[in-house]
């Protein structure tokens, strides 16, 4: 176990002491403690099984926010080949919390946009948090247009706790900036897949997250607002984080049954921090495989696609409504159109 | 023990004149109290210092388009309460309240109608109902409101208030953004003007979509508009904020907004846009 575990891992980590403790005590005494080692060893996977399957939403929240997660220039290290980091937006500065810049997944010529965030405060001084500022949602516009102009793809990864909610963000249009991003995203003529590897944090993951495949890591999240500040506004209490993270629906499990991602890429057992070479190898190959299929497909199909799956999100009643009172469920319209299995 | 006793200071509890609730209004601009009567005459502008009280999306469009020309479309969506929210108050409690509250089905009105001869697909947001977040029944009657424009080749005018994503949707609240914009994306393919009007307040992922996608944005005097609440803002960087940080004047000033215009010339400014931009035949 590493020496940063979150409190839900507590009975592994104390069954792993009495594991050590009975190892120690068979090696002083020369005694045979086999069986009640093996019975001790199976017991410990049984606990983590149970823990890890049964993670709830706010578990799920913590992991995603784990400080030794993979972050996004780990996977760009790992992932992909010749990273070249192109800086600035050419209208203010260069956002250290979004490089980005060009590089190879496989044979092929990508532009990747990201968040990155720190590990230690140095670094997150550096990065801000992964809280971008508008001129990282330019610089992410103007490499979209150098994807365009040179016909590459267009890789996101997404990471941040959200935009910045700063003096200099508002002063130049952080709101526009991402706006911009949402309309020019939808008509972007490359293929595009967004992946959520950590948090992915309302309008400014969103920002960046407008693609052809929306991916997201198993225990990745992606909401609206934070579960803290979910917490505050319903509860006036930011201590119901747990029940708001619940009550959001924010995990990836939920995602895909809200239509929001497309597909869920797995993580090692306890979380991506756990296995660095297993968990960026899990999304160097669901990134290339999407991406074949991607380019196989002629543009403007895709950009028909693209368009649709984004048009049939959101849950409303029409027609014949049911009289004052009555539940409005029955006749629930979730405009499911003809669906397009490109997957 | 005190030798004197502090005799307790009491207010003299002076009754107050009750006034007749509704009818005199107190402007937060000039703290003069003005009639109801004067403020529906007025456009509920202060008619002393020129404040903007809110409107009702129904008298905006009553005061924007030509008499008996709007046609309400999608008035049949209603939200539904798709992650069964449990709060302190439901979601089903709260949309009930608001219905009830407001007589509107949710927070924007649509549909088309003409300002001065020219055809307008519109979609104005009230944001008495639940500060006009934005939900899937917002998202999608706006995004149908876009549609219609480029079906029907004519311009767009949306008219915002916002406080933002409606948290009760979770992630399909989040989605309308991207839904709405996109609409935008195919609109303006085809050439055809949109005109965002802001009003006070809009603010969030209302801002960071469709409202700031116009090919002019103006927005009433004195309107708070921005990304984060200005208390997220000071309590993020616990710095002091500018004066005027988040008016409709301050980002005239940064170079957001094309043009500041009173309520009451905005019909004839939005009419002079359209015949800039609709003279294409």
């Amino acid at each position: 176990m590493d020496s940063q575990p979150l409190d839900f891992e507590k009975p592994i980590l104390e069954l792993q002491r009495r594991l050590q403790d009975l190892k120690n005590h068979s090696n002083e005494h020369e005694l045979d403690f086999d069986s009640e080692v093996e019975a001790m060893e199976n017991k410990i996977r049984e606990t983590r099984r149970e823990i890890y399957e049964h993670l709830t939403a706010w578990q799920r929240v913590q992991l995603a926010r784990h400080i030794q997660r993979p972050f996004a220039l780990d996977y760009i290290a790992r992932c992909f080949t010749e990273w070249v980091e192109l800086h600035g937006d050419r209208v203010f500065g260069d956002d250290k919390a979004m490089p980005s810049g060009l590089a190879k997944l496989g044979s092929h010529r990508c532009v990747v946009i990201t968040h990155q965030k720190g590990r230690d405060t140095k670094e997150n001084v550096k990065r801000n948090f992964g809280c971008a500022h508008p001129e990282g949602y330019r610089k992410a516009l103007r490499l979209m247009r150098l994807a365009e102009k040179f016909g590459m793809p267009v890789i996101s990864l997404i990471d941040t706790p959200g935009a910045f909610p700063g003096i200099g963000s508002e002063e130049r249009h952080i709101s526009e900036a991402i706006a911009v991003n949402l309309r020019e995203m939808m008509n972007l003529r490359v293929p595009s897949i967004a992946v959520v590897i950590g948090e992915g944090g309302s309008g400014g993951a969103l920002g960046i997250g407008v693609a052809d495949r929306v991916l997201i890591l198993e225990n990745a999240y992606y909401s609206v607002i934070s579960p803290e500040a979910c917490s505050a506004i319903l509860w006036k209490d930011r201590r119901h984080a747990p029940e708001a993270a619940e009550a959001l629906k924010l995990t990836a499990q939920d995602l895909i049954g809200l239509g929001v991602v497309d597909e869920i890429v797995p993580e090692p057992e306890g979380g991506a921090h756990r296995d660095h070479d297993l968990a960026t190898a899990n999304l160097g190959t669901a990134l290339r495989q999407n991406l074949e299929r991607l380019i196989a497909q002629p543009i403007g199909e895709l950009m028909q696609k693209r368009y649709e799956k984004f048009r049939k999100l959101g849950k409303f009643t029409e027609g014949d409504i049911a009289p004052e009172g009555a539940p409005l469920q029955e006749t629930i319209h979730s405009r499911e159109q003809t669906s397009d299995k490109s997957a | 023990m005190a030798i004197f006793k502090r005799p307790a200071l009491k207010t003299q509890s002076r009754k107050k004149r009750e006034m007749p609730q509704g009818l005199w209004q107190k402007c937060p601009g000039c703290s003069e109290v003005v009639h109801e009567i004067e403020l529906a005459q007025n456009q509920r502008v202060c008619p002393r210092c020129d404040y903007h009280f809110a409107q009702s999306a129904k008298e905006r469009i009553e005061n924007l388009l030509d008499p008996e020309s709007f046609v309400e479309r999608d008035a049949d969506l209603r939200s539904v309460d798709t992650l069964q929210f449990q709060g302190m108050a439901t979601y089903k409690d709260r949309l009930l309240k608001y219905q009830n509250l407001t007589g509107l089905t949710d927070a924007v009105l649509s549909g088309h109608g003409m300002i001065e001869g020219y055809k307008v697909a519109i979609a104005v947001m009230d944001f008495s109902f639940l500060a006009a977040t934005m939900g899937s029944v917002v998202g999608e009657r706006i995004t149908r409101t876009i549609e219609y424009g480029t079906a029907n080749r004519c311009a767009i005018v949306i008219v915002s208030a916002s406080g933002g994503a409606r948290m009760y949707e979770g992630m399909l609240s989040l989605m309308q953004m991207a839904k709405t914009s996109g609409a935008l994306a195919r609109h303006a393919c085809e050439r055809l003007p949109y005109i965002s009007v802001l009003t006070n307040p809009t603010t969030a992922g209302v801002m960071a979509s469709f409202a700031s996608l116009g090919d002019v944005i103006i927005a009433e005097p004195k309107s708070m508009i921005g990304f984060a609440g200005p208390r997220v803002i000071k309590e993020t960087t616990h710095q002091d904020l500018p004066e005027g940080f988040q008016t409709a004047e301050f980002l005239e000033e940064h170079g957001l907004i094309d043009a500041i215009v009173h309520r009451k010339k905005m019909r004839a400014q939005i009419s002079q846009f359209l015949s800039y931009f609709s003279s294409t035949s």
